[in-house]
């Protein structure tokens, strides 16, 4: 009877329950994913989505609760059969083997062989043809995957779904790791693929992009589905929103107040070059201004800010903190002029992800809470605690170990280190990123709070409209050079992209 | 780092053991916990006490045999000791068992040969002291500011030591006849042996060290995470430096202890030492990658595997059995602990 229905999902949950020690990661889960549509799949930080993807891509047994396709009970009894059902996951951290080549890695786990022998002839052949379908023939199947861009190795492991016939493709925030020119190339893929009958399951935390690409949208909270089959055209983002968060929130930037004239220069960047990175980068930021550094991926933003931290050494160039010239490629030198830093990927740079969460923010005070050599524990933990409160962290998560709080949370942590050792100078490198939408106001906030009680703020975001609501002054970076300096009041986010478009050209 | 989870749900690592989840369930999110690892590894050491009461009864024991058991393990404990900090620090030192010959034929050398009757025989133990410092000195400044892998760099001294110590022996045995130095370490304080006591001292000034001071701090967060203790400001290499001076020391320490023990300084002794002390910290649940162990747990480690020594002679079996033995209870300990790990971060 269902093969009748024309409209019978390729790919169905119904009621889905996983369950881990303490926790109901999913709790009663429905999705519907027809052939040929880009299904989006919504949520904050925690409410499941990840354990979702699991599920779906078999490294997880459901609880409970049935998945069908075509219509038929399905049992996923590990990664391999979910492959050879025809669902594939591209990863976020992709999944390839950087020391193998394009061919060997689309066609790793099901070799094309006679008799144990591998056919290099016929793989490069059918690799060639996939990548062909991908529209993007100029990679070449021989070629090392780690010589590749991050773009080119998502089109590499996107060969590889095409090569066990794949289906349904779920994409874990795939844009995550591109530039805008390599989205919109991501999204032409995907309307190709959309177009020869494979049903994408769409992860992203930007909304603006489910707007331009995606079909239809489940929402997830929570471990439990609160919005299903929604169809993007009829949806509003504050209506996504509101079901993500469980309330209705704008982006509300807090208010600018006007600096004091007689505010002093805290942090003087002048005449900064690394060859290849970046050249002849200067300015200058004030006690209580928020400085944006907006541009695209590879502008040398970050290479930037970790510079004038000390964490990269200056080819040429100096920094100074009130005055003072900070010795060039010392972190401890920097952090000791009253710099902080919390960088761009926080698991990796900024946190000791064993540790609870007290100590993580009192890491770089260490001497502060020490005797001779010898720490107070306690006197430790309650200035964290504070700190902690003052920006509103959640009460009782001080002890926890941070691997286990929500993206937000752990932000907020690496900003409260700083705080607490009282820095004059403040460099954020993408503070939202891996933020859930709810957090990100209250992010907003304690950069501004932190800046009216007179820090100097450096910030770096690819959010054009983050650096024009939340800094005072923007800095546009294009291709290593400063292109633009000046007031965000009264600047659009439109000409900032002309900026960048014009920097890049030149 | 392929099965870090992006999504752990809330609660995790806290308190797993949760309403309604099965009993065992429940007893590995205790043995989760430090204390509870601790509890593992304190029943280990209690079966293998009551292994030894069972099987040789009146000679297990008896009070001196258990002073002998806790005197053997004095040499290596005081070397696992420095591998503790080394391995939560993220590294490795290989060439401990050389330097410890190379720090015992250095000093007894110089003190019986040209300082002969001139100086009294602290000058012996500080001078071991000594040379183990300046072999981690090299160490370390070479591993953090080289940078050399800790693995080839303490292997090339592994290597180098050993010549060194059967230069300055000239790969002859000095025996040391100075009845001061003997009666103070292999005498004994209220029945304490003085070899246990050292160990002991060692062992307390590490604890804290570890747990009670920015050093110790410092040390977790080097080996957890290298790149963001130096984006929080602390002097990674310079710490690393400080890391492997330490186990210099220890090894000085262990020198001075098993030169009285064997009233003799030699290139010989503490070969193959490195391997005991690491397999001792591992087995005391300190992580190989670095960010995480305990002194408790490794002072156990040490325990057991002299136990382990004890009773196999005691009951007249030969070592090679032994060494079956104490490999199997190496592969067993890393199994049941991954075990736990693996329940603590899955779930």
């Amino acid at each position: 009877m269902p093969t009748d229905d024309v409209d019978v999902p390729l790919l169905q949950m119904r009621n889905v329950v996983k369950t881990f020690p303490g926790v109901k990661a999913l709790d009663g889960v429905d999705l519907d994913v027809r052939a040929g549509e880009v299904h989006c799949l919504l949520g904050q930080n925690g409410a499941g989505k990840s354990t979702l993807i699991k599920v779906l891509s078999g490294a997880y047994h459901p609880d409970s609760g049935e998945i069908r396709w075509e219509g038929e009970l399905l049992h996923l009894s590990g990664p391999q059969s979910a492959v050879a059902q025809g669902i594939a996951t591209i990863y976020q951290e992709l999944d390839l083997v950087g020391g193998l080549s394009v061919a060997e890695n689309v066609y790793l786990g099901h070799e094309q062989s006679t008799a144990g022998f591998g056919r290099r002839t016929l793989t490069t052949k059918l690799v060639r043809a996939h990548l062909l379908r991908l529209g993007h023939p100029e990679i070449d199947p021989s070629m090392e995957v780690s010589r590749l861009s991050a773009a080119q190795q998502q089109i590499v492991s996107m060969a590889r779904a095409l090569s066990y016939e794949a289906r349904v493709m779920i994409m874990d925030e795939p844009s995550a790791i591109l530039d805008p020119e390599e989205v919109a190339g991501l999204f032409r893929l995907i309307n190709e693929l959309k177009q020869s009958g494979v049903a994408i399951i769409y992860i992203s935390h930007r909304l603006e992009e489910i707007q331009r690409i995606g079909d239809r949208i489940t929402v997830l909270k929570d471990g439990v589905t609160v919005g299903s089959d929604l169809k993007v055209s009829e949806t509003p983002t504050r209506e996504l929103i509101k079901l993500m968060t469980g309330r209705s929130i704008e982006y509300a930037f807090p208010v600018r107040p006007a600096i004091p004239a007689d505010a002093s220069v805290v942090l003087e960047v002048d005449g900064l070059s690394r060859p290849h990175e970046f050249f002849d980068v200067s300015f200058t930021v004030r006690a209580g201004e928020i400085v944006g550094i907006a541009g695209l991926v590879g502008a040398g933003r970050s290479e930037v800010v970790e510079t004038v931290f000390g964490a990269r050494r200056a080819h040429r160039g100096t920094v100074r903190v009130q005055g003072r010239a900070v010795r060039n490629g010392s972190v401890v030198a920097a952090v000791r002029a009253g710099m902080g830093l919390c960088p761009e990927e926080r698991k990796a740079q900024a946190l000791l992800l064993q540790e609870p969460v007290y100590r993580n923010v009192g890491i770089a005070s260490l001497t502060r809470f020490a005797t001779a050599g010898f720490t107070h524990d306690r006197a430790e933990l309650r200035a964290a605690t504070r700190e902690l409160d003052a920006i509103q962290l959640p009460r009782g998560q001080e002890r926890r170990i941070i691997s286990g709080l929500s993206g937000g949370n752990q932000q907020k942590s690496v900003v409260a280190r700083w705080l607490l050792r009282g820095c004059k100078v403040l460099l954020l490198d993408e503070p939202t990123r891996g933020v859930d939408v709810g957090a990100r106001s209250d992010i907003y906030r304690i950069i501004r709070d932190l800046a009216i009680s007179g820090v100097a703020v450096v910030m770096v975001s690819s959010e054009i409209e983050e650096v024009l609501g939340l800094a005072d002054r923007a800095i546009v970076m294009a291709e290593g050079r400063v292109v633009h300096e000046g007031p965000t009041e009264g600047v659009t986010e439109r000409d900032v992209l002309d900026l960048i478009m014009r920097g890049d050209a030149a | 780092m392929s099965d870090v989870e992006e999504e752990r749900p809330a609660g995790v690592g806290v308190a797993p053991a949760s309403s309604g989840s099965p009993h065992g369930r429940r007893l590995g999110g205790f043995l989760s916990t430090p204390a509870g690892r601790h509890t593992g590894l304190g029943a280990a050491l209690i079966i293998m006490i009551l292994i030894g009461a069972l099987t040789a009864p009146d000679r297990f024991l008896a009070v001196s045999n258990l002073r002998i058991v806790l005197s053997l393990a004095a040499v290596i404990g005081v070397l696992s000791i420095g591998q503790t900090f080394v391995i939560i620090g993220a590294g490795i030192d290989l060439s401990i068992g050389s330097l410890v010959a190379l720090c015992s034929v250095f000093a007894t050398t110089q003190f019986t040969q040209n300082m002969a009757g001139s100086s009294t025989w602290w000058v012996m133990v500080l001078m071991a002291i000594v040379v183990g410092t300046i072999a981690g000195l090299v160490n370390g400044l070479l591993i953090a500011y080289g940078p050399i892998v800790p693995f080839i760099m303490t292997l090339a001294t592994m290597a180098a030591f050993t010549g060194l110590a059967e230069v300055v022996s000239a790969k002859k045995t000095q025996i040391v006849q100075d009845n001061a130095f003997q009666g103070f370490f292999n005498g004994s304080v209220f029945g304490i042996p003085a070899q246990v006591i050292v160990f002991a001292l060692v062992a307390i000034v590490a604890w804290i060290l570890l747990n009670r001071t920015t050093f110790g701090r410092r040390t977790y967060a080097v080996g957890g995470n290298p790149e963001a203790a130096r984006l929080a400001g602390i002097n990674v290499n310079w710490h690393t430096v400080l890391l492997y001076v330490l186990m210099g020391v220890c090894a000085g320490i262990a020198a001075v202890l098993i030169t009285a023990r064997t009233t003799a300084g030699s290139s010989n002794l503490g070969s193959g030492y490195e391997l005991d002390a690491i397999a001792a910290v591992v087995i005391g649940g300190t992580s190989l990658f670095g960010g995480r162990g305990t002194i408790v747990g490794t002072i156990i480690g040490v325990l057991i595997f002299s136990l382990l020594n004890n009773v196999f002679t005691l009951n007249n079996l030969d070592s090679s059995t032994q060494a079956v033995a104490k490999g199997a209870i190496i592969v067993i300990a890393v199994l049941l602990q991954q075990r736990v790990a693996r329940r603590d971060t899955r779930t």
